[in-house]
């Protein structure tokens, strides 16, 4: 196939895969049982990543796998899991208001946005190295070092911490 | 253009046909292998029409007819969707992250180059961690689904021993990208062509008729990483020492305790397909890949002096073979390793992951970058 047929072809898989992420995402919000939610969410996560892929950026789809859908996520089904939250807890209206006003808040933003004008016209095509293990590294490693540092001892502190609050209830 | 794809098509079937059936003899020589160890005869009675000789070809063929005609039972109280959904989620991972393992080094057709390979990401063992990591929900969603107790203990069990291993075996890994500068498994096969005394400083001069010989195979190289991505991956198959998911002294049989017919025998083979998949990595970061010491693209060139020049296509055939054979080994090692050892309690499971595999991980990374450092 030609990269022109690819091309011609990627709109159509944009519009699939992005079909299929809303429903998914549709998904966790409206299912009532917290498995089928969790799941609907791993969905959403998953496809987020082969999204990543169409984008020509493998290594951050790879990693979105790696970190959210096969590490993050198996942590939240192991809580649900062990708490088993068999009774449904009832609907709340006054939370559903509240989400419904952030949701259409953050619509508003988005429209805004993306029919700012120049916003979506200013685009550049991405190279071949761009999204590239090498490249996220240079990047990452001189010109984004210091935010670099600054988040992992972050995680660090929230691991040191939850450990110690493990500790003392023992 | 067609042809392009076709080559592509074949080399995904080739490559989905091999590690299937592959999984299916395994499935045989498991029973044979056990029966062997604990001096019994092992499956004889697959038999048609009274012709038991050839038993492998038998017990293929009817082990799957005995599973597909089987009860496929989903327990009332249980998830009926997850249920079914959970045997997938199992043997997919395993066969997907075959995809980037290099099965030989390139074939030339004619004026074409194929890379044999089914895909060349430039992320390469990213994406196999990345598919191993969804390993694990076949397990949880299976074993949840099934609403049984024993399922649900067997469940919980397999994501906490899976998630502390993985961590592991990704941090084992990370001397080998050291060591090779690459994220490519096909890189990294072909930078284990090269002789331990190519990479020798001239200051060392004096290792170099000791070791200067052998090839520079990420096991020479890398030694404690082999080990700890051994002990992390048989831990990931979930099979003994490691099975404590499945148990079956304590558990029934853990996280498939509910499953018959034909999603039993997708957990099962996808616990075979594991191994295929476990066996080729090891081959593929430490044993070389598709590697024979001393042969190069046109023939074998010997260090003590001598060559014995070959035809491409006979380099390719040979290299080939040789990754089949590698990767043979290293199942039959899995499989003799599950006969041959107890299971261990599941603090000692945590304790080896954590307190052990991990430290040690972290040793061989800081050590590594070291060695690389002072080397330069």
């Amino acid at each position: 196939m030609s990269n022109l047929q690819i091309m011609s072809l990627s709109p159509l898989i944009f519009y699939l895969l992005a079909a299929l992420l809303v429903l998914a995402a549709l998904m966790v919000v409206f299912q009532r049982n917290v498995v089928h939610s969790a799941m609907a969410l791993v969905a959403a996560l998953f496809l987020t990543a082969i999204l990543f892929f169409t984008l020509h950026a493998p290594m951050v789809g790879v990693l979105q796998v790696l970190v959210y859908a096969g590490a993050i996520m198996v942590l939240f089904l192991f809580v649900i899991m062990f708490l088993n939250p068999s009774a449904l807890e009832e609907r709340r209206t006054v939370w559903w208001g509240c989400g419904a006003v952030a949701a259409m808040l953050l619509a508003a933003a988005l429209i805004a946005v993306t029919s700012a004008g120049n916003a979506l016209e200013n685009f550049m095509i991405a190279g071949e190295p761009f999204g590239s293990p090498e490249m996220l590294a240079q990047s990452l490693f001189t010109d984004f070092v210091l935010p670099f540092e600054i988040a992992s001892v972050l995680l660090l502190v929230a691991i040191v911490g939850a450990v110690v609050l493990a500790k003392r209830e023992g | 253009m067609m042809v392009d794809l076709a080559i592509v098509a074949a080399k995904a079937f080739l490559v989905l046909f091999m590690v299937l059936n592959l999984a299916g003899v395994l499935g045989w020589i498991e029973r044979k292998g056990s029966a062997l160890i604990q001096d019994r005869i092992g499956a004889n009675r697959a038999s048609i029409f009274g012709f038991a000789g050839m038993g492998l070809v038998n017990t293929l063929i009817a082990d799957p007819i005995k599973f597909l005609t089987k009860e496929d039972f989903v327990p009332p109280q249980g998830d009926r969707f997850l249920h079914t959904l959970a045997p997938c989620m199992a043997l997919f991972p395993a066969l997907v992250t075959f995809a980037v393992i290099p099965f030989g080094d390139v074939l030339i057709l004619g004026d074409r180059v194929v890379n044999l390979q089914v895909a060349n990401l430039n992320i390469g063992i990213l994406y196999i961690f990345a598919m191993a990591s969804l390993g694990v929900y076949g397990i949880v969603i299976g074993a949840w689904a099934s609403n049984n107790k024993f399922s649900l203990l067997g469940g919980v069990r397999g994501s906490a021993q899976m998630i502390s291993y993985e961590i592991a075996m990704g941090l084992s890994v990370i001397g080998i990208l050291m060591v090779y500068g690459t994220l490519e498994l096909q890189e990294i096969a072909r930078g284990q062509g090269a002789l331990i005394g190519d990479h020798l400083a001239e200051s060392l001069w004096f290792l170099k008729p000791l070791v200067g010989w052998l090839p520079a195979w990420g096991v020479f190289l890398q030694p404690l990483a082999f080990l700890l991505f051994f002990v992390a991956a048989v831990a990931e198959t979930k099979r003994v020492p490691f099975d404590l998911p499945e148990g079956e002294s304590e558990l029934v049989a853990g996280y498939h305790v509910e499953y018959s017919g034909g999603k039993f025998l997708m957990f099962f083979a996808g616990e075979f397909a594991e191994i295929v998949t476990a066996a080729a990595l090891m081959t593929t970061l430490f044993f070389g890949g598709w590697q024979i010491p001393y042969l190069m693209r046109d023939g074998f060139y010997f260090p003590w002096g001598g060559t014995w020049l070959l035809a491409p296509l006979a380099v390719t055939l040979l290299q080939v073979g040789a990754f089949t054979l590698k990767v043979l080994f290293f199942c039959w090692l899995q499989i003799l390793l599950r006969w041959s050892v107890p299971r261990f309690r599941y603090d000692q499971v945590m304790r080896l992951g954590w307190k052990m595999l991990l430290p040690l991980a972290f040793l061989n990374v800081m050590v590594t970058a070291i060695v690389i450092i002072a080397l330069q």
